[in-house]
């Protein structure tokens, strides 16, 4: 046999499926719900948190050599990801002057599976800035559009949070929220003081059990490990299995798609190329709907990639918008010390995995000098120590006096340095800002005219900077960091982040909540996709993650990207039946 | 604690790391068939053991970073030392893992001892204690330290930083600081006693 050959599956499924993150996963969950035949293909391996192959939950630090340091995982050693800001063989690059981070796990369920949890529902505001500001543009729907599948999505996935009744953080279908951490409370009282709402956080993880394929959560504060009784969302556990249990999804792991292959005469997609990473065989999968979500920018490159002479632009791109509006959130962050929380007295306030309150946007940009808002996310408490825990004492140990009223000079060494961990010990609060930005046509990513990954795919370049909205708004939030541990009676660390450092804006990419990239709108000039997340030019193909969004609000898109993905499952399911597809 | 106690918690809490010899950690048999701990990729696995395998410091470094480890965290009566713990072992492999550690704790090492020879006219590992302590004393408050000392206070520094971080990431450190969690329990909120001591109230 000619090894050069392609491999081709001889059936023709009714769906393909590329990635099996949050929105691949659902679509694949919904789709074989419904009956269709999908082929599910996922380029990374397969993961399952309750296989002891896989689990690093409750893990000692002591069971990692260099005690979770993050040299190979950028999120440390028991960390869930498989992979990070660099994959080996797969570069990008930035043009210059301009700068991009991206972050790529290559495995069943994609990043869900070390993602935060934090499960932000837009509200009816988020779907319309830009005819409220006149800056930036609407989505071609509203949030009456996506409010029944947003309730779908809390009851069949389960999130906790509280009703607070606020108009534009709509209230969802909600399991009961931990009660605060002492920290926690403090922020509350803080918050009260200032006018500033801290309210129970909103977060992927059931506090109750929702159903017998999932266990309840046993606050061991290690989601981002991923859970081996699936107490959290990831989309490995909780849909890609359910969807594989059907019979109806076959699962491809070791897929890296190629190309979205059509027919030039009907212009319609007849299936994907891909590599097989283990054999570097090329293989096909033979589709009547290609359904892509790959991750922003990952579906931009494979539609930018997959060029026909029909489709000389790339795929569903004749109105060259592909990889365009690329925006992730912007981020900025403090942290403080608290005297009043020295010499804790000790009890397990591990919790769930992150915060247990949250300060969602409360002002009215009319009256500010940036035009869009940001939430506030809040770190602190008795942590497990690992890599990093202790370091830099010398710059605490000097400034507060020990128990017999004395203070001792910065540094030192022997068994004062015990007393010093010990007395610092949960004594530190965190906060960190999560904004909606501006997206730009100007922000983008492209093919890279001169490089290719290792398997002969051609790779990313990006171009992004951020504009003076965003800086704006990450001054406001350090003025607002240094307002709540003033109240609180807390220390900021460290020197507040001026106008030379970008008030300590994250680089583009950083908060890893890229979007954007393969628009949706009504024009099919200046979108890519329909209002149904369904090719303009190209009928049977559809964009399920969040490089369709138009924009991101300061809500994490995960959820939103779950509603979304299971509203266009819908929509195909129906047009099928129509025989539209 | 009692004494007894504190060193029956040492033995049993240490899992064997704080017994085992520094050495013994690092030479692992090269020809030892490729175990993938649970949780770890095969790629993780195979830089693992190979960095295990691997030699940084040589005996003599080793000798004195470890007293160099022990002046920063003896035993005490509430918890043991930092070679109990097994922190010698732990910063020869970090230094592997992380290799931009290297060459400011080899040559931190050879500025104490050069320091030690200029004045005592020997190596810091054979100086008495109250020498060793002179020398330490110099370079251990960032704050008051003479300027010719600088980069020995940077050196003192980042041996501070392994030294905590490798107690406090073992059993003994968990003991010591007495961390609790990481373990399935029912969050119920804070105790009553510490919303008192803070009058603070969940309404």
């Amino acid at each position: 046999m000619n090894s050069y050959q392609i491999q081709e599956t001889p059936e023709v499924f009714d769906v393909v499926i590329v990635g099996s993150g949050a929105g691949g996963g659902m679509a694949a969950y919904q789709l074989s719900k419904a009956g269709a035949k999908v082929c599910l293909l996922e380029a990374g391996g397969y993961y399952d948190p309750a296989d002891p192959k896989y689990i690093t939950q409750l893990k000692n630090p002591w069971e990692s050599p260099r005690r979770g340091a993050s040299t190979t995982r950028p999120f440390g050693d028991f960390d869930a990801a498989w992979g990070g800001w660099q994959l080996e063989g797969e570069p990008y690059s930035a043009a210059p002057g301009t700068e991009f981070h991206w972050f790529r796990s290559r495995m069943l369920g994609g990043r869900t599976n070390h993602w935060g949890r934090i499960s932000l529902r837009f509200g009816p505001d988020d779907f319309r800035r830009g005819s409220m500001t006149g800056i930036g543009d609407d989505w071609p729907i509203t949030y009456d559009d996506v409010s029944p599948y947003y309730d779908k999505v809390d009851k069949l996935l389960g999130i906790f949070g509280s009703k607070e009744g606020l108009r534009n953080e709509p209230d969802g279908h909600f399991l009961p929220p931990p009660k605060p951490r002492l920290h926690e409370l403090m922020l509350k009282k803080a918050g009260k003081n200032l006018g500033i709402p801290v309210i129970p956080s909103r977060l992927a993880i059931l506090t109750k059990a929702i159903n017998n394929e999932r266990g309840q959560c046993f606050y061991c504060s290690q989601c981002g490990r991923a859970c081996q009784v699936y107490a959290d969302f990831s989309s490995s556990s909780c849909l890609c299995k359910p969807a594989v249990k059907t019979g109806n999804t076959r699962l491809i792991n070791g897929a890296m798609v190629r190309e979205v292959l059509t027919d030039q005469k009907t212009g319609l997609c007849t299936g994907v190329s891909y590599v097989d990473t283990a054999t570097l065989q090329e293989k096909t999968v033979r589709a009547k709907i290609v359904v892509v979500a790959a991750s922003a920018c990952e579906s931009a490159r494979l539609l930018l990639n997959s060029k026909s002479a029909r489709f000389p632009n790339g795929l569903a791109n004749s109105s060259g918008v592909i990889g365009k509006y690329l925006n992730d959130s912007t981020g900025a962050s403090r942290s403080a010390f608290v005297p009043a929380l020295m010499n804790r007295k000790r009890y397990n306030e591990d919790g769930v995995g992150g915060m247990h309150v949250y300060t969602p946007w409360w002002l009215d940009n009319k009256k500010l000098d940036f035009p869009r808002g940001y939430h506030i996310e809040y770190g602190g408490g008795m942590g497990m120590p690992s890599y990093g825990f202790g370091m830099g004492i010398q710059g605490m140990n000097g400034k507060y006096a020990y128990g017999d009223g004395k203070t001792q000079p910065a540094g030192g060494y022997g068994s004062r340095l015990k007393e010093d961990v010990r007395r610092f010990y949960g004594a530190y609060v965190g906060m960190a800002g999560r904004g909606e930005p501006i997206p730009l046509e100007s922000n983008y990513c492209e093919i890279d005219p001169n490089n290719v990954d290792k398997y002969g795919i051609p790779t990313l370049r990006f171009h992004y900077k951020w504009s003076e909205n965003e800086v704006k708004q990450a001054k406001h939030m350090q003025d607002t960091f240094e307002e709540i541990i003033h109240e609180m009676g807390g220390i900021a660390l460290g020197s507040k982040p001026g106008k030379e450092q970008n008030y300590g804006l994250e680089a583009p990419g950083k908060i890893i909540h890229e979007i954007g990239t393969v628009r949706m709108g009504s024009d099919p000039k200046k979108s890519a996709l329909n209002s149904f997340m369904q090719g303009h030019d190209v009928k049977n193909l559809f964009v399920v993650d969040a490089a369709p969004f138009v924009t991101q609000g300061d809500k994490n898109v995960t959820w939103t990207i779950l509603a979304m993905s299971m509203r266009t499952s819908d929509y195909i399911i129906d047009e099928v039946k129509k025989k539209n597809l | 604690m009692k004494r007894r106690d504190t060193l029956k918690s040492i033995a049993l809490g240490s899992l064997g790391m704080a017994t085992v010899p520094s050495t013994d950690l690092i030479a692992a048999p090269p020809e030892k068939p490729l175990v993938v701990p649970g949780g770890r990729q095969k790629s993780e696995a195979i830089r693992d053991a190979k960095l295990m395998a691997d030699k940084f410091f040589t005996p003599q470094e080793m000798k004195t970073l470890t007293v160099l480890c022990d002046i920063i965290l003896p035993a005490d009566e509430k918890s043991g030392s930092a070679s109990q713990a097994g922190v010698p072992a732990f910063i020869e492999f970090m230094v592997k893992d992380q290799p931009v550690h290297q060459i400011p704790l080899r040559g931190g090492l050879a500025w104490l001892d050069n320091e030690s020879r200029k004045r005592f006219s020997k190596k810091f590992v054979e100086l008495t204690k109250a020498q060793q302590i002179e020398i330490v004393d110099d370079i251990a408050y960032p704050e008051q330290a003479k300027p010719q000392f600088s980069q020995g206070v940077a050196f003192f520094n980042k041996m501070r930083d392994m030294t905590l971080t490798g107690f406090y990431t073992t059993r003994i450190g968990f003991n010591d600081l007495g961390y609790v969690g990481n373990t399935p329990n029912n969050w119920e909120g804070v105790p009553e006693e510490v919303l008192k001591q803070y009058g603070l109230s969940y309404e």
